[in-house]
């Protein structure tokens, strides 16, 4: 389970303290899919980098499974996202020199497996995303949907309980977006935690809930699908995302 | 696939950029490489032109002038014979060889000749005290004498390469060669000399100088025909050229306070000049390499960094500690060393090999030990000149990283 604890981060922005996130206090269950909303600039990628233990909280706990996130040292927090949690980047981010099973190997080997397990594993998870024949393809020579599969495959390569999602599908056409939402549904009945950012209301309503973000502040939340939960309905967060 | 794959396609995807730095690495190691090769080739050629020579220091007496540097023993000056056990005796360091001479005129064949007494070498060693404290017991060959043809040949070449020989016996003696032909003598002949016969054992080959007209005999026979006691005209002392540098000249005659001490000044010091010159140019390349290489490499990695923020958050992302981002850029650091200082090594060798001939006349060839030096003087100027960069890039916040772009 997941457990922010009164959490806030506060940036400084010309000598002035900006609060990216406020007193945020929250339990995420293992298996959950939660949809995190909200306009741009209200906190969300930073939300996202918290429970990722890549920035540091202001104040407040983030807990991961009982243990503090922060009271790690910086070394421990990479060795536990190595082994926990999986980044999904609404750019990809894939390694613009390697190949599509390189750029999937990378998380393999910086967790020191064989170069022939790291191969076989690479290649299963790209056939499960169908890229069987786009392996030794460089992220330029594929398509963006292609390389938002490969970026999924990459994440999944060493199994992560938790996956963060920052608008993975914010650069795709609505057809391969669906893909993508589809697979991340799958994820989640594999047992998966997914913490997923959108603006995209639809998407959102594919989340078993979905959070509202807006200053730093968690205002409600609740299921986005009708039956799941209690909270804001995908109606109500449309008009605080404008769209 | 290996973190070394990963630095291997990244040097070949950014090679452009890299380019710059490897050329300046390139070349300043190939200068110095080129510098070092023919210096060391220069400096043999030196030694061995010195060696040709023979000796290269003379004492004299105080009075004596120098104006033929062979012919300086022959002024009817003399200084005691005991000045060869304080110079045998002393802790003089860079003395190879020393002969004491002392030379009367004689008359043969209705000719003038110089007959010149000679200590062999046996002598010098016979005697325990020179021998135990003396010049024989210290490393002999100080690198004057390097890979002399014939030495181990017979008297006669040491002789005239050397300035000594082993063994001289009481009535033998050897002849110049202009001396053997205008006398018609030939080895195994007896020749008389200021009223005693001598058996000539070898005639020497040409020289050139006046010792073409010389009869050699032994130094102590010489002295009891002459009448004169135990006296000298000359010491003549093959020094190494290096302890010349370091004033040997200068320390002979503070031993020897009452004798005159020349040395074939124009030719050390062309050597010493041209030591200087190549070492102050291989500390200025150096100095190149570490200003200009490491500023072009550090500026590189700087900038590499900064471009490859996002990769490296996204690294950071997928679970690579810092201690992997730091080895990434120091395993890059190392490459470009070895290959700029294997390179260097390569062009250097050929630039030497080519340029040697005709800048310093002398023929180079390759050498290994440059490229153990090349290789570490380039590795360690890549790996210095990253290490802040690479720290940098270790110590990136990711989160800012990937949000940034």
């Amino acid at each position: 389970m997941i457990a922010l604890e009164s959490v806030s981060k506060h940036f400084q922005h010309r000598g002035k303290a900006v609060a990216a996130l406020a007193g945020v206090t929250l339990e995420i269950p293992k298996g959950d899919f939660v949809a995190i909303i909200g306009p741009s600039g209200s906190g969300k990628s930073t939300f996202l980098h918290l429970l990722g233990g890549m920035l540091t909280p202001t104040e407040g706990k983030v807990r991961i499974g009982g243990e503090s996130l922060y009271d790690l040292s910086s070394d421990e927090r990479s060795v536990l996202r190595k082994k926990k949690i999986g980044f999904v980047f609404q750019t990809f981010n894939l390694v613009p020199y390697l190949t599509a099973l390189e750029n999937v190997q990378v998380p393999l080997v910086l967790a020191g497996l064989a170069e022939d397990q790291q191969k076989r594993r690479a290649e299963a998870l790209l056939g499960r995303l169908g890229l069987s024949d786009r392996l030794d393809h460089k992220p330029r020579e594929l398509s963006v949907g292609q390389q938002q599969r490969v970026a999924l495959a990459r994440m999944l390569a060493n199994d992560p309980a938790l996956i963060l999602a920052d608008e993975p599908t914010g650069n795709l056409d609505p057809e391969t977006a669906e893909g993508i939402m589809d697979f991340l549904g799958e994820l989640n009945r594999e047992g998966r935690t997914i913490v997923m950012v959108t603006h995209d209301l639809r998407l959102a309503g594919r989340a078993k809930r979905a959070l509202r973000l807006v200053n730093g502040a968690m205002q409600a939340n609740g299921p986005a699908r009708p039956g799941v939960g209690e909270g804001a309905s995908v109606a109500e967060n449309k008009s605080l995302c404008g769209n | 696939m290996k973190i070394r794959t990963l630095v291997w396609r990244e040097i070949f995807e950014r090679k452009n950029q890299l380019a710059t730095s490897f050329v300046a690495i390139l070349l300043g190691v190939s200068v110095i490489v080129a510098m070092k090769n023919i210096t060391f080739y220069s400096e043999k050629a030196v030694a061995y032109q010195l060696d040709a020579l023979g000796a290269n220091v003379l004492v004299l007496p105080k009075s004596a002038s120098l104006q033929d540097y062979y012919g300086a023993d022959m002024q009817n000056e003399e200084f005691p014979e005991e000045y060869v056990a304080r110079l045998t005796t002393s802790d003089l360091q860079g003395l190879d060889n020393l002969s004491p001479k002392f030379s009367v005129p004689v008359e043969a064949g209705g000719r003038r000749f110089i007959l010149t007494g000679i200590l062999p070498k046996n002598e010098f060693q016979a005697k325990a005290v020179w021998q135990g404290a003396g010049i024989f017991a210290r490393p002999a060959g100080c690198g004057v004498a390097v890979e002399v043809p014939g030495a181990t040949a017979p008297a006669k070449e040491t002789l005239v390469r050397k300035r000594v020989i082993q063994s001289l016996g009481t009535n033998e003696v050897m002849l110049g060669a202009d001396m053997a032909a205008a006398l018609k003598l030939t080895e195994g002949a007896t020749v008389p000399l200021l009223g005693r016969s001598f058996t000539v054992t070898a005639i020497l080959p040409q020289t050139g100088t006046v010792d073409d007209s010389r009869a050699f005999a032994h130094l102590h026979t010489v002295q009891q025909l002459a009448g004169k006691g135990a006296v000298l005209n000359a010491i003549e002392i093959v020094g190494c050229c290096n302890q010349i540098s370091k004033g040997l000249v200068q320390k002979i005659n503070q031993l020897l306070p009452d004798a005159k001490v020349a040395t074939i000044t124009q030719i050390v010091d062309t050597q010493i000049k041209t030591n200087r010159m190549m070492g102050r140019l291989s500390l200025l390349f150096l100095s190149i390499i570490v200003l200009v290489g490491g500023a072009s490499i550090a500026n590189y990695m700087f900038a590499n960094v900064f471009e490859r923020r996002r990769e490296i958050g996204t690294l950071m992302a997928l679970g690579a500690g810092s201690r992997v981002v730091l080895r990434m850029f120091l395993l890059k650091a190392l490459w470009l060393g070895l290959a700029g200082g294997v390179g260097g090594y390569v062009l250097g060798t050929a630039m030497a090999a080519i340029l040697g001939p005709r800048m310093a006349g002398v023929p180079v060839l390759p050498m290994l030990t440059p490229l153990f030096w090349a290789v570490g003087v380039a590795v360690l100027v890549c790996v210095a000149a990253t290490y802040l960069p690479a720290r940098r890039a270790a110590r990136l916040d990711p989160s800012a990283a990937l949000q940034e772009i």
